[in-house]
């Protein structure tokens, strides 16, 4: 297992998803940047729904009590065990009592920890990802322990594999129209379309708010169903960018979808981070 | 018995690469959330529980697990609707105890004094309706409950609680409903329920459907703590009824 030394920021388990109970109003949840969790398990032979770590910011501090592979993709934050400094995207070989850290975030928001068959923590609703309240926490604290099946096999990637994730650090988002953009007046499709966006303060596994305003509204709809990628104009003109942990209906008009890509791009974003939106036709 | 039935003129517009919203006429009508129901039975069944589908008021939003072609699943899709039957759908009545003293009904004695009704009068309007569930979203579990007496329509606050208790039972504009645990929260608290809307432990998370009704009778302090507890032990069952128009 491993025993959480420090938590960091904000760590929690996550897999793919919990798809099946949104007609419950059960968010999907899974990870935020869903490219480097299924990249982690990729890399590690596993399933591509297996619980990776995503961990926000800062780091935690991961001792593992029994051997297992590891690989750490997304935000950069200098990963290391035993403080030697580990490389991204790559499965690294771990011995009882090695400790993994993260030292400065440099570039992107989260980093996804994958370990050999993913963790085994408790499944609730076909699902390991953490979501209060279906689940009883929402993140890691110190002192938890997380499961894992230990794995003494041999390192399996010799082979130098060329890994394109620079897309993540990309400062364009990608989107369709939503339902109700057709609604917006002239001056809003302009400024989405020629605006920079700036990530607000207000951003987390819910939701990121934009800091630039549309214009005020009144084009309020009867409740309907949401998805992560989809962004709401509330009647101020404030865009909020739906993200994983999203509720699953709600009443402001569904003006843009972010492609699934994009969602994992945003998600690498953090609070002052720009962005231009790209429409797709 | 078979009955014709009305057909809507369906729209059906991508909502990012593997999502088809399906939207009816937009208004809220019984009828109207009784075809989204039929419909969602029927594409569930045509696609063997493949997709994902999230019912609401007027539309249906279907979720599949890959990207899709939305010109031949459109298609598919229409097929499907015009060849759907007049069954007669399964729905259940479903009875809320709600205490309404003063700890829990926070805006009662603000609600009365707008409304210059009795706070009793107020109580007595939001048990005596039977409400239908046009939605389940916000958070798991919670209804949107449609059917309200006009008489005690209220706008939302306009400064949220931070905290709203679980079980709140409010009223926000046309709308009434239970917050089925704590959160933040912008409506009229009018009493509180100590049933449990939400179990993900259960067999089935949330007993209550789309399409099925809700009404609330008043109980005293002394039984909301006892269906507490007995809601806390796993031991409490709504009281239900099979419903027929």
């Amino acid at each position: 297992m491993i025993k959480v030394l420090k938590p960091g920021f904000y760590t929690s388990v996550q897999d793919a998803g919990r798809t099946g109970y949104r007609d419950m109003g059960v968010p999907v949840s899974g990870a935020m940047d869903l490219f480097s969790a299924t990249l982690a398990n990729r890399l590690l032979n596993n399933d591509d729904n297996a619980a990776v770590l995503e961990t926000t910011m800062t780091g935690p501090d991961l001792e593992f009590t029994e051997p297992t592979h590891i690989v750490v993709t997304g935000a950069e934050m200098q990963p290391a065990v035993n403080d030697a400094k580990i490389p991204y995207n790559r499965v690294i070989k771990i011995n009882s009592g090695d400790v993994l850290s993260f030292g400065k975030l440099q570039r992107g928001f989260r980093a996804y920890l994958g370990i050999k068959d993913g963790f085994k923590t408790e499944k609730v609703l076909g699902s390991r990802s953490l979501y209060i309240p279906v689940t009883q926490t929402a993140r890691i604290v110190e002192g938890n322990t997380l499961p894992y099946q230990p794995y003494e096999g041999d390192i399996e990637n010799l082979i130098e594999i060329k890994i394109d994730n620079e897309f993540l650090f990309d400062t364009h988002i990608e989107v369709f129209p939503g339902p109700e953009y057709e609604l917006l007046p002239e001056a809003d499709k302009e400024r989405i379309r020629t605006a920079t966006f700036t990530v607000s303060p207000q951003n987390n596994r819910m939701a990121y708010q934009l800091k630039e305003q549309l214009l005020p509204n009144d084009f309020g709809i009867i409740t309907s169903a949401t998805l992560p990628g989809t962004v709401q104009l509330t009647p101020s003109g404030k865009m909020i960018v739906l993200m994983k942990d999203c509720q699953t209906t709600g009443g402001y008009p569904r003006i843009l979808q972010l492609t699934e890509k994009s969602v994992s791009v945003l998600g690498q974003k953090k609070v002052g981070d720009t962005i231009d939106i790209r429409l797709r036709g | 018995m078979t009955l014709p039935m009305k057909s809507y003129d369906l729209t059906y517009r991508p909502m990012g690469e593997r999502a088809i919203l399906i939207e009816w006429p937009g208004e809220i009508d019984e009828a109207v959330l009784e075809d989204v129901i039929r419909f969602r039975k029927m594409i569930r069944k045509a696609f063997r529980d493949e997709c994902e589908l999230v019912p609401a008021y007027h539309t249906l939003l279907v979720i599949f697990p890959e990207k899709i072609q939305v010109g031949d699943m459109t298609e598919r899709f229409r097929k499907l609707y015009s060849n759907r039957k007049n069954k007669p759908l399964k729905r259940r009545l479903w009875k809320f105890p709600v205490c309404y003293d003063k700890e829990f009904g926070l805006d009662l004695e603000l609600l009365s004094s707008e409304k210059s009704m009795p706070e009793d009068e107020l109580i007595t309007l939001h048990t005596g309706k039977v409400y239908t569930v046009f939605a389940i979203g916000f958070l798991p579990g919670f209804m949107y409950l449609g059917g309200l007496d006009e008489r005690l329509f209220s706008p939302r606050k306009s400064d949220p609680r931070l905290k709203v208790a679980r079980g709140a039972v409010g009223i926000g504009g046309k709308q009434t409903g239970i917050y089925p645990q704590e959160s933040p929260g912008g409506w009229n608290i009018i009493g509180n329920s100590p049933v449990k809307l939400f179990d993900p432990y259960a067999k089935k998370p949330c007993k209550i459907k789309i399409g099925d009704k809700v009404q609330f009778y008043r109980v005293k302090k002394a039984e909301h703590e006892l269906i507490s507890i007995e809601a806390a032990a796993g031991v409490y069952k709504i009281e239900k009824e099979n419903w027929h128009d």
